[in-house]
């Protein structure tokens, strides 16, 4: 297992968690992500095909696709949280076992239980363990640290709260602070928009611009094609297969819609007026 | 009085409780409760085979042919779920009757046997038995407590986290399987070294009631932990000493009777979790309501009758289809005997808003209206939102809303100034 090796602590690790930041490991000119000839299957029935995507620069990536597309099974497998079938992934040009440090993980709300007895600042702490490593516990630096996600996401006068008495929004504002908390240079997140009332998902995409602005990398599943335009400077199609990749402005358009989605035109008409309302913006 | 072995004996009941309590929150937390109870009667058959091959009652012998056989029958369940469309709940359902049907054939082969050493000892593991428990057992139970304890102490948020959130742990780099094969483990040990005190059949009731009853009294899981632990030490003390004090009674059943009796006045009586708590917090919520209610509409009436403040008719705001209604009647003399509302007029005449109360009924008028307009603006958030426990709508929706809200109230006259109605002096 790599698994062990990512937790050992070193002096530069050290001096990393007291605020500097940590610089990507591996060459340089490494991509960010490349995910090669990935392909799913639960139960031998296929869930992703042939999967592969290079993304070269920092990015804020939608992943978008119909119900049943793949969308979390993607982020599953780039994370090796599912098995897979064939293929192989790098981050920052090594396995995804040698970066953990690296990558920041915000999974679907409902995959845990909100009624465990912890607190939501224990619940980002959480997002600290892995620098802290075996046995150590969190100290009032990582508290600090984690207060200070927690206001990020307007958190912070909910600290105390047990998780099992916030709202959605709040729960999923939480799972964000926890991510922010881990320091990540790559973040992964499974539907965070899903089910959150509106203030919430405009401060998670005030968050989302702030994690660009400081040259992360952020990959979104999202299921609102009428806001993807607006959210994100990339989307990854996908259907089963990746339908098309590259930058909003060129691969969200009607064609490449239409080939993820077949014929819906609800859809389509709902996408073609953001992508209208874009082209009117621009 | 206390004799050595009654020490001995409690020592090692005690102990064993305490154990369970601490691993079992695991077990309840993590949802294998299940899980416990198929360890425990899939224990059995390890039991009664390590007899049959020691050919008398050894204590370690007879415990590690049960943990064997109990850790085999969680293996079984595992492996039915993972190979077939078995789902968990009939993997453990098949396991356990299985394995405990083996182990009964397999102590009655034991008992027709001839010429095999002390037999009296096995039946006890069917449903418990605590007079046996001598010094030797007491140092290994006491051994195990201590592994459980050290581990947990150590490896507290790794264990945490992993019961917590087993996707994050595992993105994070933590050995999740490895890490959840070690709190099976340990749960396995609690069990097997509670056999010969409670039992195959009662086992998971001691691993589950202590958790289950902590899990009310607290919402972290540290103190939940230590609850469990001292509910554990509780029932098992108990349990030993009223069923050592009635003849032929099994300790199973009565350690699990205390066990039950503990996580009854839990359920009950805990102060925010527990049944009566709920159930008076449910009653005031309901009270607060009516009053907030009556408050409102009398800020309505002064509102109106700006800028005098008139005192009005009782029957002018208790108005119902078949009477003036009960609870809002109720409701008023509260505030009454707060002085949120007087009667300058004598008990039983016209009522009119105090100052303090004109303060009170301000504030919730305001928040009345904020979560009105709320919901005009943004129904679609309505059931994201809308959270009538909270007096104040700023808990809950972001400063910014608020503010957009509250404009629009003011542009349409409707906001609750500060002036408003205010007591002509």
């Amino acid at each position: 297992m790599t698994t062990s090796a990512s937790l050992d602590r070193t002096e530069a690790e050290a001096k990393a968690k007291d605020g500097a930041p940590d610089r990507p490991a591996g060459p340089p000119s490494s991509p960010v992500l490349d995910v090669h000839d990935v392909t799913v299957a639960y139960h031998r029935k296929p869930v992703l095909w042939d999967v592969d995507l290079t993304i070269d620069r920092p990015c804020l990536a939608g992943i978008v696709g119909p119900n049943g597309a793949g969308k979390s099974t993607l982020i599953k497998a780039i994370l090796g949280l599912v098995p897979k079938a064939s293929g192989s992934v790098r981050v920052f040009g090594k396995p995804v076992g040698a970066q953990r440090r690296l990558i920041g993980y915000v999974p679907q709300r409902e995959s845990v239980d909100w009624d465990f007895p912890v607190t939501v600042l224990d619940v980002v702490l959480m997002g600290t363990y892995g620098r802290l490593g075996w046995f150590r516990r969190p100290g009032r630096a990582e508290r600090s640290w984690s207060m200070e996600c927690l206001e990020r996401v307007g958190m912070a006068h909910l600290a105390d709260r047990q998780i099992g008495q916030l709202s959605g929004g709040q729960q999923q504002r939480t799972f964000l602070a926890r991510a922010l908390a881990q320091r990540a240079e790559v973040y992964f997140m499974d539907e965070p928009m899903a089910g959150v009332d509106a203030a919430t998902e405009a401060a998670i995409f005030a968050l989302l611009r702030d994690l660009k602005t400081s040259g992360k990398t952020v990959f979104v599943v999202h299921h609102d094609l009428r806001t993807v335009p607006e959210y994100f400077d990339y989307t990854i199609l996908l259907n089963m297969r990746l339908i098309a990749h590259g930058p909003t402005a060129t691969t969200f358009s009607p064609e490449n819609l239409r080939k993820a989605y077949g014929g819906r035109l609800a859809i389509l008409e709902a996408a073609g007026e953001a992508v209208r309302a874009r082209e009117r913006s621009e | 009085m206390l004799t050595y072995n009654t020490l001995i004996v409690l020592l090692g009941t005690g102990l064993l409780g305490a154990n369970a309590g601490l691993v079992g929150s695991y077990a309840v937390l993590r949802r294998r409760s299940l899980t416990g109870d198929a360890l425990a009667h899939a224990a059995l058959p390890g039991l009664c085979l390590a007899f049959l091959a020691v050919g008398q009652r050894s204590l370690p012998a007879m415990l590690a042919g049960a943990l064997l056989s109990g850790v085999a029958g969680v293996a079984v369940i595992s492996g039915l779920i993972r190979a077939t469309r078995v789902k968990e709940d009939a993997a453990i359902g098949i396991v356990l009757s299985v394995f405990f049907g083996a182990g009964i054939v397999l102590s009655r082969v034991i008992q027709n046997a001839p010429g095999l050493g002390n037999k009296a000892g096995l039946d006890s593991y069917i449903l418990g038995k605590t007079a046996g428990i001598i010094r030797q057992d007491v140092l290994l139970i006491g051994g195990v407590s201590a592994v459980s304890l050290v581990l947990i102490a150590l490896a507290y948020k790794e264990f945490k986290l992993t019961v917590f959130d087993p996707g994050f742990a595992r993105v994070q780099g933590w050995p999740v399987f490895w890490l959840d094969l070690m709190l099976m483990g340990l749960i396995a040990l609690a069990v097997v070294f509670g056999l010969p005190m409670v039992g195959v059949v009662l086992m998971a009731a001691l691993l589950i009631l202590p958790g289950a009853a902590a899990r009310f009294w607290t919402d972290r899981l540290g103190p939940m932990l230590a609850l469990a632990s001292a509910f554990g030490l509780v029932t098992g003390l108990a349990g030993t000493a009223i069923s050592a004090h009635s003849a032929g009674m099994p300790a199973g059943p009565i350690i699990v009777l205390v066990g039950s009796g503990v996580f009854l006045v839990s359920v009950l009586s805990a102060p925010r979790r527990g049944v009566l708590g709920r159930a008076l917090s449910a009653w005031r919520f309901r009270r607060e309501l009516q009053e907030r209610k009556l408050l409102r509409l009398l800020f309505d009436r002064a509102e109106a009758d700006r800028p005098a403040l008139r005192p009005i008719d009782r029957s002018a705001i208790l108005q119902g289809p078949s009477g003036p209604p009960r609870r809002l009647a109720k409701a008023l003399d509260r505030l009454i005997a707060r002085g949120d509302v007087v009667e300058p007029s004598g008990p039983g005449g016209p009522i009119v808003l105090s100052d303090t109360g004109m303060e009170r009924a301000r504030a919730v008028a305001r928040g009345y209206r904020l979560w009105e307009r709320f919901l005009i603006e943004y129904p679609e958030q309505a059931s994201a939102m809308a959270d009538l426990s909270r007096e104040s709508v700023a808990e809950v929706l972001p400063p910014d809303v608020v503010r957009e809200l509250e404009e629009a109230l003011r542009k349409s006259g409707q906001w609750p100034e500060d002036g408003t109605g205010g007591r002509s002096s």
